[in-house]
């Protein structure tokens, strides 16, 4: 079935085996990448624009190595928050850059919806960069990716997010992903940062899964021994300032990870450590554990332009076998 | 206000007329004479000959050639009128028929709740505008909200609002003054004067009085003048940032929520306030949206506590799930938020029970520049005054949650007694003031925000299929509005 969309606002739209087919045509888009001459022609001519209103390096270079290894043209645009306050509307804007033939805009923005809320005004496709609190599809879908090079599989997997879930974009991405892929996801954090009921995000967009999809534990150390993976997510630290937590110190004593740590909490040994970065070393992960054999950190970030590759192949018309 | 040079002696003829307050739901004669409600007699009564001893054969000379407006009434029946209206009229010479047949002649209705945004914000919309809006949308009164810039905290902002109304000529409109100066929640604003000037309630709708000594001393003095306070219910330091409802749908979206529980509590505290400042104190708690505020409005009245509510059409109807469904579409962004499907049936259960006494549309128009952008940008707001009765007649009464008596009560009597408004407004009782309405309730119409009279296109109703539209509107007497005759006569 060939993928037929105008854009990828998240996960939680997409069906598991439109996730497969990412996945799968992301597989040979590595393959390229990892070339020494990293070029294919298929999206020669085609204009992909970065539309950043937050700033992001890691993600910007990713989307845009991506594009350029399949030959599209690409422009950066960094939106500062003061243009914005100045009247200039993404809407405007997004007008603007179709009319100069931008076939996709690559959308990062602080405010949840934004992307969803575009692609109804603008006939270029939508790809959300991440939006607000709300999602980051692509992160997602190379964590999906990132797991299954690892785990050869992500059915039957128990996967624990562990921070700032309420905040995260990344934290519901890897939800949608991981639960339609059949993955229970465990979510771990202090009650304020992983609010009660958040498992009920799915009761409008149910999977069909034998165990609960998500589960709940504000212990990481009782948790920890049944875990198959963990995904450790950035801790913003303005959250305190809110009264969310009480000190950065507590927070790392209750949820930083280190390798110690893993070996006397009893944590699988095969456990997988993944982060979206970029982290807080020495806060919520160590930096031995960062860079030690469990962590996939390095690989999530190659494997991000082979899944973004993918996606922008696959919007553009594309089929695994085409 | 100055409505001379019209004829306002009509006779409105063979229409279904609804009054609840006086239980008349049944086909039959309104009679206006000098602006006011002179008889109503049922059609049966009347072409018998009715109490006056209007001869059936003479009234009925004139039906064939009534139309629906501007004919004179034929001498032939002149004193038979005179003689079923009383004293009241002196000469027929002036008197207008209309055919109301198969339309329904309803008390003008009352919004008690709007926000019409001059002076300051005059882009959104006007004084003007919004009163057009209103009388087309069915409203012949509607009381707009003091959170203008500046403030309407004083007689004078007071007396700008009337005057500006009456220069509309179009729905009559009733000031609210604000509570405090400002609508800083500091001090109490100098209410007898703006009372005095003509303000019919006080509110700093928008926000909760936070400070709960000055809402008790504003209940307190209020009764002094026997108006209402009006509270928007909500606890700021729970909602702020907030943008939706909370709970899984805001989780699930990536949207900061504004929990239930700041409303809830505010109306509870709000209750003790009332109950506090003693007999005769008037509470009215605007917008209520959730079915704890339902539950704390139970318990108030069940103690005694004199407290009144209203609620709109929009958290009748939809919930936040249109936040979801609509992509992101900032038309469903209001405050309070659009709540869920438990809160909703326990809003229209409230309303069917009268445990909420009105409908209100709070009607708040942006800018099409201000809401057509990201989500958490946008400012809160639906407008209402177009929409209100269409929905009202397509969701609640249709389908038979409320029948027409039921649904008129809650969009006239009751918010006109809420407000204590004279000259019987949202009534068709004789002597009333003559605010009448006429409704054809089989016509079918499509909301399209760009056919509004008001400056707000800002719905999440747009493309909606109605049914319900309003056909004249008489204000004083004054046929004002004329759908056939393309819409404002004035």
């Amino acid at each position: 079935m060939p993928f037929q969309r105008k854009d990828l606002l998240g996960l939680e739209d997409l069906t598991r085996s439109e996730i497969e087919e990412i996945l799968d045509t992301a597989r040979p888009m590595l393959e390229v990448f990892s070339r020494p001459v990293k070029k294919y022609p298929t999206l020669r001519g085609r204009i992909m624009v970065n539309l950043f209103y937050e700033p992001s390096t890691r993600t910007r270079t990713s989307f845009e190595l991506a594009a350029k290894a399949l030959s599209a043209d690409v422009v950066n645009i960094a939106v500062s928050t003061s243009s914005v306050t100045k009247g200039e509307s993404l809407a405007d804007t997004a007008h603007t850059l179709e009319a100069l033939g931008a076939d996709w805009i690559v959308l990062r923005h602080s405010s949840s919806g934004a992307p969803a809320w575009l692609a109804r005004r603008v006939r270029a496709g939508v790809i959300n960069a991440g939006d607000g609190s709300h999602e980051h599809p692509t992160q997602g879908l190379l964590d999906l990716f990132t797991l299954r090079q690892r785990k050869g599989r992500i059915e039957g997997l128990r996967v624990g997010i562990v921070g700032d879930v309420l905040h995260s974009r990344v934290a519901r991405s890897d939800i949608w992903g991981l639960t339609k892929l059949g993955a229970q996801v465990v979510l771990i954090g202090p009650p304020t940062l992983v609010p009660p009921g958040i498992e009920r995000i799915l009761d409008k967009n149910p999977v069909h899964a034998a165990e609960p999809p998500i589960t709940v534990a504000y212990d990481l150390k009782e948790v920890l021994p049944v875990l198959d993976a963990v995904v450790v997510l950035r801790l913003q630290l303005e959250r305190q300032k809110r009264g969310l937590f009480p000190s950065v110190e507590e927070y790392s004593r209750l949820y930083r990870l280190d390798s110690e740590r893993l070996r006397e909490w009893g944590a699988k040994p095969d456990l997988v450590v993944m982060h979206p970065g970029p982290a807080n070393l020495g806060l919520e992960i160590s930096e031995e554990l960062a860079n030690s054999d469990r962590s996939a950190i390095r690989e999530q970030v190659r494997n991000g332009v082979a899944v973004r590759m993918a996606v922008l192949y696959l919007l553009a018309g594309g089929t695994v076998t085409g | 206000m100055k409505e001379t040079n019209s004829p306002r002696n009509w006779w409105l003829r063979g229409g279904r007329v609804i009054d609840p307050a006086h239980d008349r739901d049944e086909r039959a004669d309104v009679w206006i004479v000098d602006g006011r409600i002179a008889a109503i007699r049922p059609v049966e009564e009347a072409r018998r000959g009715g109490p006056g001893g209007a001869s059936a054969g003479a009234i009925s000379d004139n039906e064939d050639g009534g139309g629906r407006s501007g004919h004179e009434a034929g001498s032939a029946g002149d004193e038979e009128l005179r003689a079923a209206l009383g004293a009241a009229v002196g000469t027929l010479a002036g008197l207008q028929t209309l055919d109301a047949d198969g339309l329904l002649v309803l008390p003008g209705l009352v919004d008690m709740h709007v926000h019409l945004r001059e002076p300051g914000q005059e882009r959104k919309e006007t004084i003007a505008t919004g009163a057009r809006a209103a009388l087309a949308g069915g409203f012949t009164s509607v009381a707009c909200m003091p959170n203008t810039e500046p403030a309407l905290d004083n007689a004078a902002a007071i007396r700008f609002v009337r005057e500006r109304a009456a220069a509309a000529r179009a729905a009559r409109v009733y000031p609210i003054g604000a509570i405090t100066k400002g609508r800083r929640g500091e001090e109490l604003a100098p209410v007898g004067e703006m009372v005095e000037a003509g303000a019919v309630a006080i509110s700093d709708d928008g926000n909760p009085v936070a400070d709960a000594a000055l809402l008790r001393h504003a209940l307190e003095y209020s009764l002094r003048f026997g108006i209402p306070v009006i509270e928007h219910c909500d606890d700021p330091t729970l909602s702020a940032g907030g943008v939706m409802n909370e709970g899984p749908t805001a989780l699930r979206l990536g949207l900061r929520g504004i929990p239930a529980a700041g409303e809830v509590s505010c109306v509870f505290r709000d209750c003790l306030l009332a109950e506090l400042a003693g007999t005769g104190a008037r509470l009215h708690i605007a917008h209520v949206s959730t079915a704890g505020a339902v539950e704390v409005l139970r318990w108030a009245r069940s103690r005694g506590i004199q407290v009144t509510a209203e609620v709109t059409p929009h958290h009748l109807l939809l919930t936040e799930e249109a936040v979801a469904s609509s992509g992101y579409d900032p038309d469903t962004k209001v405050n309070p938020p659009l709540r869920t499907e438990a809160d909703r049936r326990a809003l229209l259960a409230a309303l069917r029970e009268g445990l909420i006494d009105c409908i209100a549309s709070d009607h708040a128009p942006h800018m099409s520049e201000e809401k057509n952008v990201e989500y958490d940008l946008a400012p809160f707001g639906i407008v209402g005054l177009e929409t209100t009765l269409g929905l009202v007649v397509t969701d609640l009464i249709a389908p038979g949650l409320l029948t027409w008596s039921d649904a008129v009560w809650r969009l006239a009597a009751a918010p006109a007694r809420v407000l204590g408004l004279p000259g019987g407004a949202g009534t068709l009782g004789p002597g009333a003031v003559a605010d009448v309405v006429l409704v054809d309730p089989e016509a079918e119409w499509v909301v399209e925000p760009g056919t509004f009279y008001s400056r707000g296109r800002n719905t999440p109703f747009r493309g909606r299929e109605l049914k319900g539209q309003v056909i004249y509107a008489f204000v004083g007497g004054e046929l004002r509005f004329d759908r056939t005759r393309g819409g404002f006569l004035t």
